[in-house]
């Protein structure tokens, strides 16, 4: 039992263990689940040398303390998050995020809050609670995967990879991995036609501000109210949903679903967005106001494909590096580089 | 919906779901004969989802009663030409016979599992004796798993028995409860809220993470017959399955000994 295992010290609140998601049971009523920022998980994967598949932790909201029980470990993150490493009862140093680091026993990881959405945190190794249903994403409505389905707690234990020694190189990026800019492109359908022509022009040309009504179910929009075509065409007998869809009950206010969302609905849907921009809107915090933008399939296929692309550019623009200081000391007598695959899939 | 049948409404629709899934739709309403082209159009993408090329990057289709919805990896899929495909399959293909799985499940309608039951019977005009006989003589159909993991939409609940479901839903109902709302029954396969009437529980889990292959117990399509069970026989079975002796194949019954609501 030699792995390196990591100690939830404080905090936990908005803090679950996720990976890609539950993919291909939503005919069971599984729902997906998985990161909501998924470029930012992979991000921070490929920076300690996981596979992109690695589960790892995702939080919003106010940060927490973990502690290294047995390394010893790296880590990385990805999200504007203020970090600190505290060792024996030295003064704490601070910590880059997009940038590896390589934490030993014993150390204390001070993640700051993820004030602007949501932040990832991987594990050299990954996460290793067991696999439900192909995935170790947790899943809180339905209390499926991560660590018994629910959020972190003080006490919790996250067993991952304990690395060979200090001798490896880091992994830093320049800057962080950039997400599309602009509105929220979003394809029509699959329910436009419940929509008063007025409310689809509505859709587009109003400052949608996002509330506080929030999680990794969905977000609700303020707004004018979009009108449907009658009373009748509110309700729908339900049909399949995804993430993405932009639902809008009777009272004319959008929810968009997220990877928590469920499988079927029964609300109509004016419109889709785009994968290329689910990420970023899932990081939108509340008071943010987007626009919504119509786009064919074929834009959204090339937003697609732009996403890979840069993302691409950036896993090739990692560079490696030996930090200052205390963090790797030990590598200086043990320089045992361990050369470590790149991935670069997306 | 009468409009579902108008011959002059094409057979099905493609409605677009984003840029990573397609849904076929069949009508807009709960409806025997769309909910078999939905299951048709289901059993041939699942059929041919190794064997097709359009259909390799298909990741998982998800049935309802007047639709199917097929998610797929946008980056490993033509979704203009799987859209076509799927509209075109969905005008050719039979609604065929489809028998599907039937089962004859316990429950058990003690008082203590059926708060709902004595008001519901009633506001029917009915004995509490007789809803249980009408409930455990009907075959229900499983229209769509949705709302939660393994969770059966079935429809089939006589008209007679239709009440609108709780103004104050229960902030918590336990688990494995059957409920009723307009003519739809259901099981709550753990506990959640919900505002539709209890009236019994079954002793069976019908979402099972032990049974990797297939969590959810039903599926779209499957009939299912209710067997009244006393509190002992409840218990026992509850007891079995909690520790993992249960098998579902006990409770297949052959197609012919449930007749599934006409189709």
């Amino acid at each position: 039992m030699s792995g390196g295992l990591i100690e939830v010290v404080s905090g936990g609140p908005g803090c679950t263990v996720q990976d890609a998601g539950r993919v291909g049971h939503r005919h069971a009523g599984v729902a997906q689940a998985g990161w909501l920022v998924p470029p930012w998980a992979d991000a921070a994967n490929v920076l300690v040398g996981n596979p992109v598949d690695a589960a790892g932790l995702e939080w919003r909201g106010p940060g927490l303390v973990l502690q290294v029980v047995r390394g010893p470990v790296r880590m990385a993150v990805a999200g504007p998050v203020r970090m600190e490493v505290s060792r024996g009862g030295g003064p704490a140093r601070s910590l880059d995020p997009w940038c590896s680091a390589t934490l030993a026993e014993g150390d204390r990881l001070h993640l700051g809050a993820a004030a602007e959405g949501w932040a990832c945190l991987a594990l050299g190794g990954g996460v290793r609670v067991p696999l439900v249903l192909g995935s170790r994403a947790t899943h809180v409505r339905t209390r499926f995967g991560g660590l018994d389905g629910r959020m972190l707690a003080p006490g919790d234990r996250l067993p991952c990879h304990r690395c060979e020694g200090f001798g490896m190189q880091e992994r830093r990026a320049w800057s962080p991995l950039a997400l599309p800019t602009g509105p929220i492109r979003i394809l029509w359908g699959p329910q436009d036609d419940h929509f008063t022509a007025q409310a689809r022009a509505q859709l587009l040309d109003t400052d949608w501000q996002v509330t506080a009504e929030q999680d990794r179910m969905g977000m609700r929009l303020a707004g004018p109210p979009l009108a449907h075509v009658s009373a009748a065409a509110a309700d729908i007998v339900s049909d399949g949903v995804v993430s993405g869809a932009v639902q809008v009950p009777a009272n004319g206010l959008p929810v968009v679903l997220l990877a928590d969302g469920q499988t079927v609905g029964g609300y109509p849907k004016i419109a889709t967005v785009i994968r290329a921009d689910l990420p970023r809107l899932a990081l939108m915090p509340a008071g943010r106001t987007l626009r919504f933008a119509a786009v064919d399939a074929p834009t959204a296929r090339h937003a697609l494909l732009t996403a890979q692309a840069d993302w691409q550019t950036w896993v090739s623009s990692l560079v490696l590096h030996r930090p200052d200081g205390w963090l790797d000391e030990r590598a200086l007598y043990n320089d045992n580089l361990i050369s470590g695959m790149w991935r670069a899939d997306p | 919906m009468n409009t579902d049948r108008d011959p002059s409404r094409p057979l099905a629709i493609l409605r677009s779901q984003g840029d990573a899934a397609w849904t076929v739709e069949f009508g807009a309403g709960i409806d025997p004969v769309l909910h078999a082209r939905v299951l048709a159009l289901a059993d041939r993408v699942r059929a041919l989802r190794d064997v097709e090329t359009v259909l390799a990057g298909v990741l998982d289709v998800v049935p309802t009663f007047r639709s199917l919805t097929v998610l797929f990896d946008p980056l490993r899929t033509d979704a203009e030409a799987l859209g076509q495909c799927l509209l075109a399959w969905s005008e050719r293909c039979a609604p065929a016979e489809r028998p599907g799985r039937c089962w004859r499940l316990p429950v058990c309608f003690a008082p203590e599992f059926a708060p709902d039951l004595a008001d519901l019977s009633a506001a029917c005009g009915r004995t509490d004796a007789a809803v249980v006989e009408m409930l455990t003589g009907t075959p229900f159909r499983v229209g769509m798993i949705g709302f939660m993991p393994g969770f059966p939409y079935m429809t089939g609940l006589p008209p007679a028995l239709a009440r609108p479901r709780l103004a104050t839903p229960r902030k918590v109902v336990p688990a494995r409860s059957l409920a009723v709302a307009g003519t739809m029954c259901c099981v709550y396969p753990w506990e959640s809220p919900g505002g539709w009437r209890l009236l019994g529980r079954t002793p069976l889990p019908l979402f099972d993470l032990q049974q990797a292959e297939a969590p959810a117990w039903l599926a779209a399509g499957d009939a299912v017959r209710w067997q009244a069970v006393d509190r002992a026989t409840h218990d026992r079975l509850a007891a079995d399955w909690a520790r993992g002796a249960g098998s579902r194949e006990a409770f297949l019954v052959p197609a012919e000994e449930v007749p599934c609501p006409a189709v």
